[in-house]
């Protein structure tokens, strides 16, 4: 096969090139630059997007003898994920930017010309594992638990998946960093990337009221209704956060207090006690299954964050074929907190060789 | 393989590869008293008079440097300072939009660090500085301009700017006319002192030399500020203990291309119609870019641009072909940006992504021009259809 090789300069997706190579295919590893302006070198363990990134990318592609190239998709990387991601804050939602880079950059543009280019698959460093399975595409939860990234890729259609492969996925990470030693590439002790790509200082809060300003509006409690104070703009919170709330300790019966919503329009940030906060049932939308929708109730595992986040739950399509585009009911046998709409839920099909994605969708309501 | 990006480098000629070579096995330091001294100053100092001798200039106007980006910095910042040492008032700086980034960026810095004012002159759709654009530039205030720049060839479309007529120009009012010259020496003639400009950068690896030298002839009247400061060995102007392999080398290359140049023009100019004419009946709607005759460019150059491609993906294919071109642009972690030069001659974004260049040189063949024949259309149609996926999707339609 001729395999595009997405190289981020990270050891992933390094090894990653390195097993296609082995595995006998026809390799090109290509690095995309994101950054309109990239920043000459990494600030500590944060971000993919310098130009010492795709150094390190290049250097990766040279030890392992295949071409390579730097493609620019800075700008629709700015349309589709960044305005995407500072639109969904604006109106409220908790938006997984990884999540949409994977849907839109990833595995939608890049794969669209990767194909069109002559390529049959593109191979890239994320940890989760994928099968064909009497020619549908399934994809289970990476063997290292910790770095398992299925979460974030679940929202994949099985076309895009048919054009994919993960060759990380069966290996642990510790293990991944030997192989890159033994093979010499000098990415094998390079610090895991962390964090939003395109937010290298980590300060989300700073980097949206950059882009939105100031949006002042009321902290009210979700019970009584009563003002709690005021704050700069709903961006500036996800529901189930808890420091930073800016609210005066007297007013207070010395009970935490959460954000449960945010309501963008009115700008108010309605917070209250941790029991407020669990979730027993969720609301999606615009699922995805790469397996063909569920069959009427399933049993399965609901997971709303990247990493941790899970509850045993039934799931079921409220739409009248049950296919894509209808919505999603999810009730959870144990409650789970910090559940934002904007998020992303994944639902597995448990297995002892590693769960199986079901689908995903976009959570739109919640209820205690 | 095809190679056919020889306005990036060119293959050194065998004569300079002997040059170098001989020179390499001997020792002396150019500026050292003693006989091995001697004997390394007496290669450099013939290298200046070949190369004065080539290029129509005198030997001590010639001044060895690391290549033509420091040539450039040096004649920018270099003359402006000196010129801004005799009078204060002179803060101006006018140079070509579609300079060399060697050019652009030195005077950016000036304008950015150095309080200059830059008035960047216009070129016309094919990329050409009118000397009317010149002349009303200078005559918004002639005593304010510290220095011209225009390069002599532009680098990516290959366009010849109309050097003596605006050279005339900057002598009516006394003003230095720096020109860029790296891909126009051993290209087209060039004459130093009948060109009337008062300093010219060249290099050596776009010629047949080696990298990493190359020269800024500075007429002996022109004032120019030093960049790097130590022992002065090149007229107090330059500092640095000279490579007098490379130089000798260099100059071997110069003699010989400027010996050549009519008989390289005809031949590669001829390979180069060709290629264009190849070009345009494989994939009918290409568009070349620059002077639409041949004798307003480069011998060797064929910028075109190939609507609703992606240069990057064109590059890619053509280079899985064992084609090597290039995409013509400034190039930031290995990014092709959209061509400022393209940018300045009135295409707009998504067509300037879909440019490039194809520059032969002394070693091209016809071979090449069947290569590019047999493989550019169904470059071309692949490349089509994967689009310009990097762009905005408004902005992806040509």
């Amino acid at each position: 096969m001729r395999v595009l090789a997405a190289m981020s300069g990270g050891v992933d997706s390094a090894v990653a090139a390195a097993r296609a190579v082995d595995a006998g295919h026809d390799v090109v590893g290509v690095h995309l630059a994101l950054s309109a302006k990239p920043g000459t070198l990494r600030t500590g363990s944060r971000g993919c997007c310098t130009i010492e990134d795709s150094h390190d990318a290049r250097r990766a592609a040279d030890i392992l003898g295949i071409p390579f190239y730097v493609w620019d998709f800075a700008e629709r990387f700015t349309e589709e994920v960044i305005e995407t991601f500072v639109g969904e804050y604006a109106a409220g939602r908790t938006p997984n930017p990884c999540v949409t880079c994977n849907e839109k950059i990833k595995f939608e543009a890049l794969l669209e010309k990767a194909i069109a280019l002559g390529f049959d698959a593109v191979a890239t460093g994320h940890y989760a594992r994928l099968s064909v399975v009497g020619g549908v595409p399934e994809l289970r939860r990476a063997v290292d638990l910790d770095k398992d990234q299925s979460y974030v890729l679940a929202s994949l259609t099985p076309e895009q998946l048919s054009h994919s492969m993960f060759p990380v996925g069966d290996t642990r990470k510790p293990d991944i960093r030997a192989e890159a030693e033994r093979r010499g590439l000098a990415v094998a002790r390079k610090p895991d990337s962390h964090d939003i790509c395109f937010i290298p200082d980590g300060d989300t809060k700073t980097f949206l009221e950059k882009r939105l300003g100031q949006r002042p509006g009321d902290l009210v409690d979700a019970e009584t209704g009563a003002v709690l104070g005021r704050h700069t703009g709903v961006h500036g919170f996800t529901v189930g956060q808890r420091k930073g709330l800016g609210i005066d300790r007297s007013v207070l019966d010395g009970k935490p207090r959460y954000v449960l919503a945010l309501e963008p329009v009115s700008g108010t940030v309605k917070v209250g006690s941790a029991d407020a906060l669990t979730v027993r049932e969720i609301r999606a939308d615009r699922p995805v299954w790469p397996a063909g929708p569920l069959d009427g109730p399933t049993e399965c595992v609901a997971q709303v964050r990247a990493h941790g986040g899970t509850a045993d739950a039934i799931a079921e399509t409220d739409g009248a074929d049950g296919a894509d585009g209808g919505g999603v009911r999810i009730q959870l046998r144990e409650p789970l907190t910090g559940v934002a709409p904007g998020q992303v839920v994944v639902l597995y099909r448990p297995d002892v060789a590693g769960d199986v994605v079901l689908g995903s969708a976009k959570i739109t309501a919640t209820d205690g | 393989m095809t190679y056919l990006d020889h306005a990036a480098t060119t293959p050194m000629s065998p004569s300079a590869i002997s040059a170098m070579s001989e020179a390499l096995s001997t020792v002396g330091n150019a500026s050292s008293l003693h006989s091995s001294g001697r004997r390394a100053r007496r290669v450099v100092e013939e290298s200046r008079e070949v190369i004065g001798e080539a290029l129509g200039a005198r030997p001590s106007e010639v001044i060895f440097t690391a290549g033509g980006t420091e040539s450039d910095n040096l004649a920018v910042k270099g003359i402006f300072w000196a010129r801004q040492g005799d009078d204060p008032k002179r803060r101006r700086v006018l140079a070509s939009a579609v300079e060399h980034h060697a050019v652009l960026d030195a005077v950016q810095w000036l304008a950015d660090h150095a309080r200059a004012e830059v008035t960047w002159l216009d070129v016309d759709e094919h990329g050409r500085v009118l000397p009317e654009t010149l002349r009303k530039a200078i005559e918004a205030d002639p005593a304010d301009v510290a220095l011209v720049s225009v390069m002599w060839a532009n680098n990516e479309v290959g366009t010849i700017n109309p050097m003596s007529e605006l050279a005339d120009i900057c002598a009516e009012y006394d003003i230095p006319l720096h020109s860029d010259a790296v891909q126009a020496v051993g290209a087209v003639p060039v004459d130093f002192a009948g060109s009337g400009a008062s300093a010219l950068t060249l290099t050596g690896h776009k010629l047949g030399g080696p990298y990493g030298v190359g020269a800024l002839v500075l007429s002996r009247d022109t004032g120019c500020v030093p960049l790097l400061h130590g022992g002065g060995q090149e007229r107090d102007v330059r500092s640095g203990t000279l490579d007098v392999p490379a130089i000798r080398a260099f100059a071997t290359a110069v003699a010989d291309a400027v010996r050549e140049q009519p008989r390289y023009a005809e031949r590669v100019s001829g390979l180069r119609d060709a290629l264009i004419a190849a070009v345009r009946r494989e994939v009918p709607d290409v568009i070349l870019n620059g002077m639409p005759d041949g004798a307003g460019r480069l011998p060797g150059i064929a910028h075109l641009t190939f609507p609703g491609c992606a240069g990057d993906s064109l590059l890619m294919l053509l280079d899985a072909k064992g084609i090597e071109c290039s995409t013509g642009s400034a190039c930031t972690a290995g990014v092709a940006e959209p061509s400022h030069v393209l940018l300045a001659m009135g295409a707009d974004a998504a067509a300037a992504r879909g440019a490039l260049r194809f520059s032969l040189g002394h070693t091209s063949t016809r071979d090449d021009v069947d290569a590019v024949a047999r493989e550019i259309g169904g470059v071309v149609a692949r490349a089509r259809q994967a689009g310009l996926s990097g762009m905005r999707k408004n902005k992806q339609e040509v």
